[in-house]
């Protein structure tokens, strides 16, 4: 290996680090608020790579049928959960939202030729498309459940992301796909050349978390989603009432998900599955970060990327087992200094 | 007549019957479909036992399936000179394939045990998915197992002189093991290490309070779960004869889970229920969807997924739950026991007088707030405190402190003389030590009779080999025997075979007295054992912690109850804000003006 090398890798690696690190912030944020293990956060960057491959090859956008199916589900929920709390027929005006905007996004999604619109027209509406995901997996899956154990929680959440592959391949078919990238200049950096995209995800996945950061610290949301995490029955005794923390942290989690569809797929090529093993990188980080410190994981997610990529130059077969295996002694530092006997739920 | 019916010997016959009966009746298809049903069952019989007696859960078992399947592949077909040394011994031989497997996926478990385990609940499905997926690569990969391609060319299996070579020979052994394997699980749930193991569900606290090694329990659950899908693995190879990667990926791991959930995930017969569901079913659905989509794939995951989500939601105890509401309760009656021959035996007693727990100088500070400051105290042989103090006063805090539940900041607890400083609340148990809880922790799906067998974990000796193999009887009918000795002592005598749950919550009080008892301790530590009761049912529990006293026994207890109190204690401490502010007899503390002060608030 000489230094040229080293340095691709090192690019390489920084690529999908960043991509690792903003799943494990979103996966650390659904956990600690919820309880979720958010074994689906992958769904959201495959389908939104998929539904930009999909708009850029002049292929109709289906995922907005998804998104409507969800919401009348979500609306129809709502409806019979309202009349047995308050024994009236009423709409609620959130979920009859979701509904229209579904409708919206399933007309626009099978008329408009996005190919003759801009990266910008694109970007936009797969945002509209995959964003709504979010809550919508929420009510419909989670919230009827939201108090049950974690370990239910997560049989759920595996159970969705089973049913959402099974959606991807039905909506986007088995052929994997690839976008036109952002731009095609290369920057050159001293010794490296380095290709745009890879600065458009390391920038976008920057500025992402910097975005979340700021409205953690500074926007009432963000504080009463800081506090539903630190402690939920807390909050919920001063107003913050669980069903708006758990759909407000999936739709923040859908929305890095989709944003780091968008700048991840002109550079691997994505297929219907491959948010598996995309979201479990993430959870390699946030383990790191023991599901709860945001700088550890995003670190942890960095290393990742680093190990994937220099593991892929010296034994490139073993790569996946090189990655999960860096799990191992994370476990164990950590399963060594945990008290001997903590009293759980 | 009832007896029969419940008796092993039948059930066996039975089961031998009925699997009789459907090898005539099968067409050769459906047989091996019966077959894969089968294999599926042993794999999720394990998980029964992990996720939904132990409460934890796995979703890496195909992979050890894969385990168990590639062992016997590759030493059935790799010659004894392309082996790596030590394991050319084995080369050829199935049983050899059978011990590889076993061995490999007992070193495999320990490791991802070892290391997850101690931690909290989500890192091993964790863990096991980043097991299951390196699995997957590293056999796919690897030249030994073939690659991708896998190893094919597995001969036929020959065992003890028999040839099973088709899918009507490997019925019966497939179906044998799933057989032994349902009978060598119901014998270890219905055991002392079934119980430790069953106790992980009323919290980890619970369970080593009761000294209940619960690490060593979760681990049992893992590795015999891991067990019976490697042997499932084994059966695998021989009956496809051909092994490769795919089938043991994390999808198949979620797939057994899926089948242990819509079957039943509580109840041993889910397993095989669930995995028969599941199988028919895909073979099903993948006919039927790719014509209903217009298109080939695995479209099956969907309907799969959204049943998993509904079960959830709905009816978590799965179909074996639902039929099990259909059966009448009057069959379900558990079987006459062994009569107990002997008792167990008991505990040196302190002479009466002898102090037995003492808390010297007791602070403990939580940041700047301070729960006890300097709070000493002392309880004898013989003797009944009484603890009292208003809410917040730092009550609970001590009681933790003095039962190694939590370390004080300073000062120091003395146990029979010693400190107990490093001390676990486990070890504790095991020399006499024995306590209820505030919040009642009991196991609401075993029988009243089980939970209170919990507390007598520590006078039992027979492990899990000796359970699954009933070994145990003589020692499992004077754990029982004790247990219900200790019940009908605090008046519940009458209720052993109902389930813990259904009791009133005074009763659940009474069934954690008897639990501790069953320990044979010498000190009793009660967190509010009269809230709840009736009159009469407290002034039966006054009558027994005076026999108990007359016994020997230490006493101590954490009560709101005044007139409980005052009629029942020898002394009482009484702490506010952390400290004490009185001792001494019922009658002093009753005229005590800084006690009135606390309780009612001065009279200025």
């Amino acid at each position: 290996m000489n230094g040229q090398i080293a340095l691709m890798l090192g690019q390489d690696g920084m690529t999908s680090g960043a991509i690792y690190a903003l799943l494990a912030l979103s996966i650390i944020l659904v956990f600690s608020v919820t309880r979720i293990l958010l074994v689906p956060q992958g769904e959201f960057v495959t389908f939104s790579a998929l539904t930009m491959a999909a708009m850029q090859s002049g292929r109709p956008v289906r995922l907005g049928v998804l998104v409507f199916g969800l919401a009348l589900v979500a609306l129809a929920m709502d409806i019979v959960a309202e009349r047995q709390r308050h024994r009236r027929w009423t709409v609620p005006r959130t979920s009859l939202a979701l509904a229209a905007h579904g409708l919206f996004v399933v007309g626009l999604g099978l008329s408009v030729p996005f190919d003759h619109l801009g990266l910008l027209v694109q970007i936009g509406f797969a945002l509209l498309t995959v964003v709504p995901l979010g809550p919508l997996i929420y009510r419909v899956f989670f919230q009827p459940i939201a108090s049950a154990p974690s370990l239910v929680l997560l049989m759920v959440a595996i159970a969705v992301h089973v049913a959402l592959i099974g959606g991807g391949l039905l909506i986007f078919g088995p052929e994997g796909a690839r976008t036109e990238p952002f731009s095609d200049s290369v920057v050159q950096l001293g010794p490296a050349i380095i290709a745009s995209q890879t600065l458009w995800v390391i920038g976008v996945s920057a500025a992402l978390t910097v975005a979340l950061w700021l409205f953690f610290e500074t926007s009432l949301w963000g504080k009463a989603l800081r506090a539903a995490a630190f402690n939920r029955l807390g909050a919920e005794l001063v107003g913050i009432s669980p069903v708006f923390a758990g759909r407000t942290s999936m739709t923040l989690a859908a929305l890095i998900g989709a944003v780091s569809g968008i700048v991840v797929a002109p550079i691997t090529t994505i297929y219907y599955d491959s948010g598996f093993l995309i979201s479990l990188k993430g959870f390699v980080g946030a383990i790191i970060g023991a599901m709860s410190s945001y700088p550890v994981a995003a670190l942890g997610a960095l290393m990742v990327g680093q190990a994937e990529s220099f593991s892929t130059f010296w034994a490139s077969s073993y790569k996946e087992i090189i990655v999960f295996t860096l799990l191992l002694p994370v476990l164990l530092w950590r399963s060594l200094r945990q008290p001997s006997v903590g009293d759980d739920e | 007549m009832r007896r029969l019916l419940a008796s092993p010997v039948t059930g066996i016959a039975a089961a031998v019957a009925a699997l009789g009966l459907m090898s005539a009746l099968l067409t050769p298809y459906q047989l091996t479909l019966a077959n894969n049903i089968g294999l599926a069952s042993l794999t999720v019989l394990g998980l029964v036992l992990l996720t939904g007696v132990a409460g934890m859960t796995s979703f890496g078992q195909a992979a050890f399936v894969g385990v168990g399947a590639y062992s016997a592949a590759v030493i059935a077909t790799v010659p004894a000179a392309n082996l790596p040394p030590g394991l050319s011994l084995l080369a050829g031989s199935p049983l050899g394939g059978l011990l590889l497997g076993l061995v490999a996926t007992v070193i495999v478990a320990s490791v991802l045990g070892a290391v997850t385990l101690r931690l909290s609940g989500h890192y091993l499905p964790l863990g096991t998915i980043a097991w299951g997926l390196s699995f997957y690569y590293l056999f796919g990969t690897t030249e030994l197992f073939g690659g991708f391609g896998g190893i094919s060319d597995i001969p036929a299996l020959h065992l003890a002189g028999l040839t099973f070579s088709d899918a009507a020979s490997l019925y019966w052994l497939i179906w044998g093991a799933v057989i032994l394997a349902v009978l060598v699980t119901a014998n270890l749930l219905d055991s002392r290490s079934g119980r430790a193991i069953r106790s992980l569900r009323g919290g980890q606290l619970m369970a080593e309070s009761m000294g209940v090694n619960t690490f060593s329990a979760k681990m049992t659950a893992f590795l015999v779960a891991a067990l019976f899908a490697a042997v499932a693995g084994w059966l695998y190879a021989y009956t496809q004869r051909f092994v490769a990667a795919a089938p043991f990926g994390t999808q198949a791991g979620i797939d057994f889970l899926f089948m242990a959930l819509i079957g039943g995930v509580n109840r041993v017969p889910g397993a095989i229920i669930g995995a028969g569901v599941v199988v028919v079913l895909r073979e099903w659905l993948q006919d039927v969807l790719p014509h209903l989509f217009g298109r080939t794939g695995n479209f099956e995951t969907i309907v799969f997924g959204l049943a998993i989500v509904v079960i959830l939601q709905k009816t978590p105890t799965g179909i074996a739950g639902a039929l099990a509401r259909l059966v009448p309760k009057r069959l379900w009656r558990p079987q006459a026991r062994r009569r107990a021959v002997g008792e167990l035996p008991r505990r040196y007693m302190p002479l009466p007088g002898e102090v037995v727990l003492e808390a010297d100088s007791i602070t403990r500070r939580f940041g700047g707030l301070v729960a006890n400051n300097e709070v000493s105290l002392s309880v004898a042989s013989g003797e009944i405190l009484a603890l009292i103090g208003p809410n917040g006063a730092g009550k609970s805090t001590l009681f933790n402190q003095l039962s190694a539940v939590d370390r004080p900041t300073s000062g120091e607890v003395r146990f029979l003389g010693r400190r107990i400083h490093g001390l676990t609340a486990r070890s504790l148990a095991a020399n006499g030590l024995a306590r209820t809880f505030q919040h009642v922790r009991l196991i609401r799906g075993m029988s009243v009779l089980e939970n209170a067998a919990v507390g007598a974990h520590t006078r039992g000796r027979n492990g899990v080999l000796a359970s699954m193999l009933r070994l145990d009887r003589a020692e499992e009918a004077r754990l029982l025997a004790e247990a219900a000795h200790q019940l009908s002592r605090v008046g519940l005598g009458d209720q052993l075979a109902i389930k813990a749950g259904s009791l009133a919550l005074g009763q659940h009080r009474l069934v954690e007295i008897a639990r501790a008892l069953a320990s044979d301790p010498c000190v009793l530590l009660l967190d509010e054992p009269a809230a709840g009761l009736r009159f009469q049912e407290k002034q039966a529990l006054a009558r027994l912690l005076r026999q108990l006293k007359a016994e020997g026994m230490a006493i101590l207890l954490v009560e709101h109850d005044m007139d409980f109190v005052m009629g029942l204690a020898d002394r009482i401490v009484v702490i506010d804000f952390g400290e004490t502010i009185a001792a001494g007899t019922p009658e002093e503390i009753r005229v005590n003006p800084a006690v009135i002060e606390a309780y009612l608030g001065g009279a200025e």
